[in-house]
C-alpha cells in the first residue's frame, strides 16, 4: 500500500486571524463570518483524519531573512517550532514533522529536477499555524503531522505559477511511490487579493479571486498561465500569494470536484478565500 | 516552462501600478541593512535594547541617514522607497504594539478609522488603480 493524496485545501492565513483565536474573539461580530466558512471544513477533517498534511506557505521573514532566500524550502526535520514574529511565539502546539516523507519529496523532486531547498531546522510562522487552527481548531497536539513548504514570495521574482503547478505536480508522483499507507493531504495557503503597503494598501477583488476559486475546480489549466503582474495589478502586493494555492491544485492531479467552498471580506486586510477539493480519478 | 520571459519587460511593467513599490532585487539590495536591522528585533533582549535608545541602536547598523530617519519618524511610505520591505518592517511596528491594520492605515494616508470602515465595506476597489499608463 502507497501513501496517496487524499485532497486540498486552500486558505488564507492572516495573522489576525490566528490572533482571534488565541485571544478567544472568534464569536465577536467582526470575526464571527470570517470563521463561519471553516466549520464545515472542521467537521470533514475529524472523519478524514490525515495522516499527512503537506502545508504550502511563505515565511514573513521570520525563519528566513534576506540573508537566503530559498524559492522552494522543504522542512524534513522532525518537529517545529512556533515562530516569535515580534509579539512572542503564539501558544500553540510544536509542529510535529515526517521526516521519512519529507526527505523522500524533497529527493524524488530533485531527481525530477526540482531543485529543492532542504530545511532540518526552521521555526514556523503564522503562515504555517494560523491555517492549522482555522482547520483544527485549539487542540493539545496538532492530529496530524506536517510537512512545511516554503515558498517565496516575498523578494522577486516569486516562482511562476506554472512553476508551481508542476511542483504540485512532481510532489504527488513522490507521495505515490512511498512505500507506507499513508493519507496524505496538501494545503496551498496565503492570499487572497490584499495589499499591505502603499496609498494602494487595502485592495480587494472579490470578483477576481472568485474567478480564482471557479478555476480550481474542475480540469481548467488556466491559472497556471496567469502572470506575476496579473496578480500583482488584480489581487494587490501580497495577491502574489496565491501561487503558492497552485502547488495544492498541481497535486491534485488532471481535475478536481468541490466540496467546500467559502469567501469572506474582509480579516484585517485581507479578502479570506477558503476551499476544500478532492482529486477526480 | 511557459516560454522565456525577458526580465527587463518584466521589471518594467512594475512601475506601472499605482501605489505600489514592488521588492524587487535593487529594492532588496538598497534596503538589505535595513530590513535586517528590523529582523534584529524578532529577539526580545533586542526589542529592550532598541526601547532603551533607538538612536543608539540605530547607530549600530550601517544604514543611510535618510533610512536612520525614516525609521525614527515610523514613515513607513518613505522606508518602503528606501528599500523596506513590509513583513520586515512588520518588526518594527509589532515591537510598537501596532497591528498590520494600524501601520498599514498610515500608509494609506487614512486615518484608522477611515481605513476599517472601508476595509468592512469591501475594501479598496482596484478600478482605476490597476495600470497608471491605461488608466483602468
Amino acid at each position: 500500500m502507497m501513501a496517496r493524496i487524499t485532497a486540498g485545501i486552500g486558505t488564507s492565513h492572516v495573522p489576525a486571524l490566528g490572533a482571534a483565536i488565541d485571544l478567544g474573539k472568534t464569536e465577536e461580530p467582526y470575526w464571527a463570518p470570517a470563521f463561519a466558512g471553516y466549520e464545515w471544513t472542521r467537521a470533514w477533517e475529524r472523519q478524514q483524519a490525515p495522516d499527512v498534511v503537506i502545508l504550502v506557505y511563505n515565511d514573513h521573514a521570520s525563519a528566513f531573512d534576506m540573508k537566503i532566500i530559498p524559492t522552494f524550502a522543504i522542512g524534513c526535520g522532525e518537529r517545529f517550532e512556533p515562530a516569535d514574529e515580534g509579539w512572542g511565539r503564539r501558544k500553540v502546539p510544536t509542529v510535529m514533522g515526517h521526516p521519512d516523507l519529507a526527505w523522500h519529496i524533497a529527493q524524488s523532486c530533485i531527481l525530477d529536477e526540482f531543485d529543492m531547498t532542504i530545511v532540518n531546522e526552521m521555526d514556523v510562522d503564522h503562515g504555517l499555524t494560523v491555517p492549522l487552527s482555522m482547520v483544527f481548531g485549539q487542540p493539545e497536539a496538532w492530529p496530524v503531522r506536517v510537512i512545511p513548504l516554503a515558498v517565496n514570495v516575498v523578494t522577486y521574482p516569486p516562482p511562476s505559477g506554472n512553476r508551481c503547478w508542476a511542483l504540485g505536480e512532481a510532489i504527488a508522483r513522490a507521495v505515490e511511490s512511498f512505500p507506507e499507507d499513508l493519507n496524505v493531504q496538501i494545503w496551498g495557503t496565503g492570499g487572497m487579493s490584499h495589499q499591505l503597503q502603499g496609498p494602494r494598501a487595502g485592495l480587494i477583488n472579490r470578483e477576481w479571486d472568485n474567478r480564482f476559486l471557479d478555476r480550481l475546480e474542475g480540469d481548467s489549466q488556466e491559472l497556471r498561465h496567469i502572470p506575476h503582474i496579473e496578480y500583482l495589478r488584480e489581487t494587490g502586493s501580497e495577491g502574489i500569494e496565491m501561487v503558492m494555492w497552485l502547488i495544492m491544485r498541481g497535486a491534485l492531479g488532471r481535475a478536481t470536484r468541490m466540496l467546500h467552498r467559502h469567501y469572506h471580506v474582509p480579516a484585517s486586510n485581507t479578502a479570506v478565500g477558503h476551499i476544500v477539493l478532492e482529486p477526480l480519478p | 516552462m511557459t516560454g522565456t520571459t525577458d526580465i527587463h519587460a518584466y521589471l518594467a511593467e512594475f512601475d506601472d501600478i499605482p501605489g505600489t513599490r514592488v521588492f524587487t532585487a535593487k529594492r532588496a539590495r538598497q534596503g538589505y541593512h535595513l530590513n535586517q536591522f528590523a529582523m534584529s528585533l524578532m529577539k526580545a533582549e533586542n526589542r529592550e535594547r532598541w526601547k532603551a535608545d533607538e538612536r543608539a541602536y540605530l547607530e549600530e547598523w550601517p544604514l543611510s541617514d535618510e533610512q536612520k530617519q525614516a525609521v525614527l519618524d515610523r514613515d513607513y511610505n518613505r522606508l518602503l522607497d528606501l528599500g523596506g520591505n513590509i513583513y520586515f518592517l512588520a518588526k518594527v511596528f509589532s515591537t510598537d504594539g501596532f497591528s498590520f491594520l494600524q501601520a498599514v492605515s498610515t500608509m494609506s494616508g487614512m486615518s484608522l478609522e477611515e481605513y476599517s470602515a472601508m476595509m468592512i465595506a469591501g475594501g479598496r476597489s482596484p478600478e482605476g488603480l490597476r495600470s497608471i499608463r491605461e488608466k483602468r
